[in-house]
């Protein structure tokens, strides 16, 4: 090569776990032998993922025109990416050009996801190159009262899925007089269909730490826990590293960033119960205990780890502290529509052509998602139903596509945005099946506290088992109702509470799907 | 992740030495659990009497949080783990199907774990790899895209290795 530059060429690749899903690993060891052999030097930084899964595994390249993608990069492309010259962004049929000019990204707004994919998710000096810290430093300039009213102005809400206004909880625990108050980053991320929480821990972990010493330092909170999940082993690799990397650097512990204020962090993770992703199971649990729901009042924000306040919020919502002290509540709350302010990182998954995270103001159609952003089903076949917000999330028939992404108008039509997830189903799929499956998935979490849930789930499940096999399928679709309604009422949180709205949307907008049997025997 | 057979067998000494290290964490039990099973692959039933004792709880309030989380195994594992996930994302791309191809060439249920101690297969719901369905871990390196031939593939390499 007579163009040989003196420094290694820069390559960038992620190690999110579904770039490594997809053979990240074997791209990087092709990329680096092929290169060794050529006598090319060259630097390979690990990122998180940009969220566009199906082009995975992503490889940029960096050169004077910016960084030049390609995508997806398998293995065996690895020679030819070579002879084409995609080290200097050379021609290729998978050369993708810049990710900011993508349009899958360029329609996006990311506030939450601005650097995930990327920068080097450990690389402090990244992280600083691209604005950390300085909503941290604003905090300590403005002190807790302004950081809280920031937060309540940017009209903030729980991105765990309820939808709680987040600068409500921090001023309750705030208000609260107590010798020790907790932050406690609920990354319990169990919805299937999500995966924003994971991408942020390794793609962006020092976005959540910052957020989080926000946190503390607006209620006056000194201690923070991170509860993540065992089945993100990768994640939790990253999010420890960034920890330690962040005490090292004075960043946590006593005397954050020079300024007298202490705020230590410990990370812990689960152990396979989804009902600990309920925030006072959560709490239970991080006290070594079963996971069992706590009744309300008390208030975490009272009452919550090892009974004292405790502001307890999702992943994504510590993670977009950062940004709104940084920018200002106003810059945060220009975006959305309603009383959903800001953006919202919609997870697309399951049986979709573009699936990934895509960052966005509140407003957005679910058609537009599913069909427009999404592109479709990845089969080719028709959209029968979409789940919005994980296994307690109802599902949504095309016919309801013109529903706009907001917590009420989600409401509205008995639904829910929850945490994001957004699951396509070609017409393959049998909704009855799905009902039976809402029901024991529940059956199979459920904490056991409450009867309507630990019961409820079982006998629901049997229930429509019943109706699949055509057995009196009018008394026990009546009986399926008030059953659901039973469970809705009667439990003690969303577990039992909302795994009626996946089994009475499915049985409401696909009645054919429960008398299948019961056409048949009537012929 | 180490695979079991390289795992050491039940040690009470070893244990002790693991919740001793966890001991003065507030609400320690759920760490000491893991690392207990990170060593012997499962908590075993020794372990109970020991972490009573530490940390000042009953038997039964132990054995409750052992059964309680899916994680925490009673027995040990095959020498190879197959997490499959069975949630809805990975419905809808035929993840059951998947599964089942597997369980039926391995002769096993979920949860089961093949005669000759090789694989075991849990099931997992979700592994946040939804836009890659259907996914598994397998020894703790993560598949998407699975289809019956390729998972069935990448068992027989885990165990071939």
């Amino acid at each position: 090569m007579n163009t040989a530059p003196i420094s290694p060429i820069r390559l960038f690749i992620p190690q999110d776990v579904a770039a490594l899903a997809v053979g990240a690993e074997r791209v990087v060891k092709a990329i680096t032998s092929h290169a060794a052999a050529d006598g090319t030097p060259i630097t390979i930084i690990r990122t998180g993922s940009r969220g566009l899964f199906w082009l995975e595994t992503l490889v940029e390249v960096e050169t004077p025109a910016g960084r030049i993608a390609y995508g997806p990069v398998n293995p065996h492309d690895v020679p030819g990416l070579f002879n084409a010259g995609f080290l200097l962004g050379g021609a290729h049929p998978l050369r993708l050009g810049r990710m900011e000019d993508h349009p899958w990204l360029k329609g996006q707004t990311r506030l939450t996801f601005a650097r995930c994919g990327i920068v080097d998710p450990l690389s402090l000096a990244d992280y600083e190159a691209t604005g950390g810290y300085k909503g941290l430093r604003h905090a300590l300039a403005i002190g807790p009262a302004a950081i809280v009213e920031t937060v309540t102005k940017s009209g903030l809400r729980g991105r765990g899925g309820a939808g709680f206004p987040t600068g409500v909880k921090w001023k309750t625990v705030a208000d609260t007089k107590a010798p020790q108050k907790y932050i406690v980053c609920n990354a319990d991320e169990g919805d299937s269909g999500t995966f924003a929480d994971r991408m942020i821990m390794e793609g962006d972990p020092f976005g959540l730490i910052e957020g989080m010493s926000i946190a503390g330092i607006a209620v006056g909170a000194t201690k923070g826990y991170i509860y993540s999940r065992s089945e993100y082993p990768h994640a939790n690799r990253t999010m420890r590293a960034a920890i330690a990397e962040a005490y090292r650097t004075g960043r946590l512990g006593a005397d954050i960033l020079g300024s007298g204020v202490t705020f230590d962090l410990e990370f812990r993770v689960g152990a396979g119960a989804y009902v600990c992703g309920e925030e006072t199971a959560l709490l239970e649990s991080l006290e070594g205990k079963r996971g069992q729901v706590r009744a309300k009042p008390p208030l975490p924000a009272h009452k919550g780890l090892f009974g004292q306040p405790t502001v307890i919020n999702n992943l994504i919502s510590l993670a977009t502290v950062p940004v709104i002290l940084a920018e200002g509540a106003a810059y945060y709350a220009d975006f959305g529509m309603g009383r959903s302010r800001g953006t919202m990182p919609i997870q697309i998954a399951g049986n979709v052509r573009h699936g990934g995270l895509y960052e966005t103001a509140f407003g957005v159609t679910l058609g537009e998602i599913v069909e427009g952003i999404g592109d479709g089903t990845a089969t080719g076949r028709p959209v029968k139903a979409v789940q919005c917000g994980g296994p307690l999330g109802a599902y949504f028939p095309p016919m309801l596509f013109d529903t706009p992404y907001d917590y009420e108008a989600f409401a509205q039509r008995d639904g829910l945005i929850g945490h994001g997830g957004v699951v396509v189903f070609d017409d393959s799929v049998d909704m009855a099946a799905q009902a039976r499956f809402a029901m024991e998935f529940c059956a199979i979490e459920s904490c056991g506290k409450c009867t309507p849930c630990r019961i409820g789930s079982t006998r629901g499940a049997e229930v429509v088992e019943k109706i699949m096999a055509g057995r009196e399928v009018d008394a026990n679709l009546v009986l399926l109702e008030d059953l659901c309604a039973t469970m809705k009422f009667g439990s003690l949180c969303a577990l039992g509470g909302f795994t009626p709205y996946p089994v009475l949307s499915a049985v409401r907008h696909y009645p054919e799907d429960f008398r299948r049997r019961h056409a048949a025997a009537a012929e | 992740m180490p695979s079991a057979s390289h795992r050491p067998t039940w040690d009470p000494f070893r244990a002790e030495a693991i919740i001793a290290d966890h001991a003065q964490m507030p609400g320690a039990l759920l760490p000491i659990l893991h690392a207990l099973q990170e060593e012997f692959g499962h908590v075993p039933e020794p372990a109970v009497p020991l972490l009573a004792d530490a940390l000042n709880l009953s038997r039964a309030e132990v054995h409750g949080v052992i059964t309680f989380y899916h994680d925490f195994r009673h027995d040990p594992a095959g020498r190879h783990v197959v997490k499959l996930c069975r949630a809805e994302a990975c419905q809808s791309m035929k993840g059951e199907h998947t599964a089942s191809h597997l369980l039926r060439r391995l002769g096993i249920d979920w949860g089961g774990t093949t005669p000759d101690g090789s694989v075991t297969v849990e099931p997992v719901y979700c592994l946040g790899l939804c836009a890659t369905a259907p996914a598994a871990l397998v020894d703790g390196e993560p598949h998407g895209r699975l289809t019956p031939e390729s998972l069935a593939g990448i068992v027989e390499e885990a165990r071939r290795a």
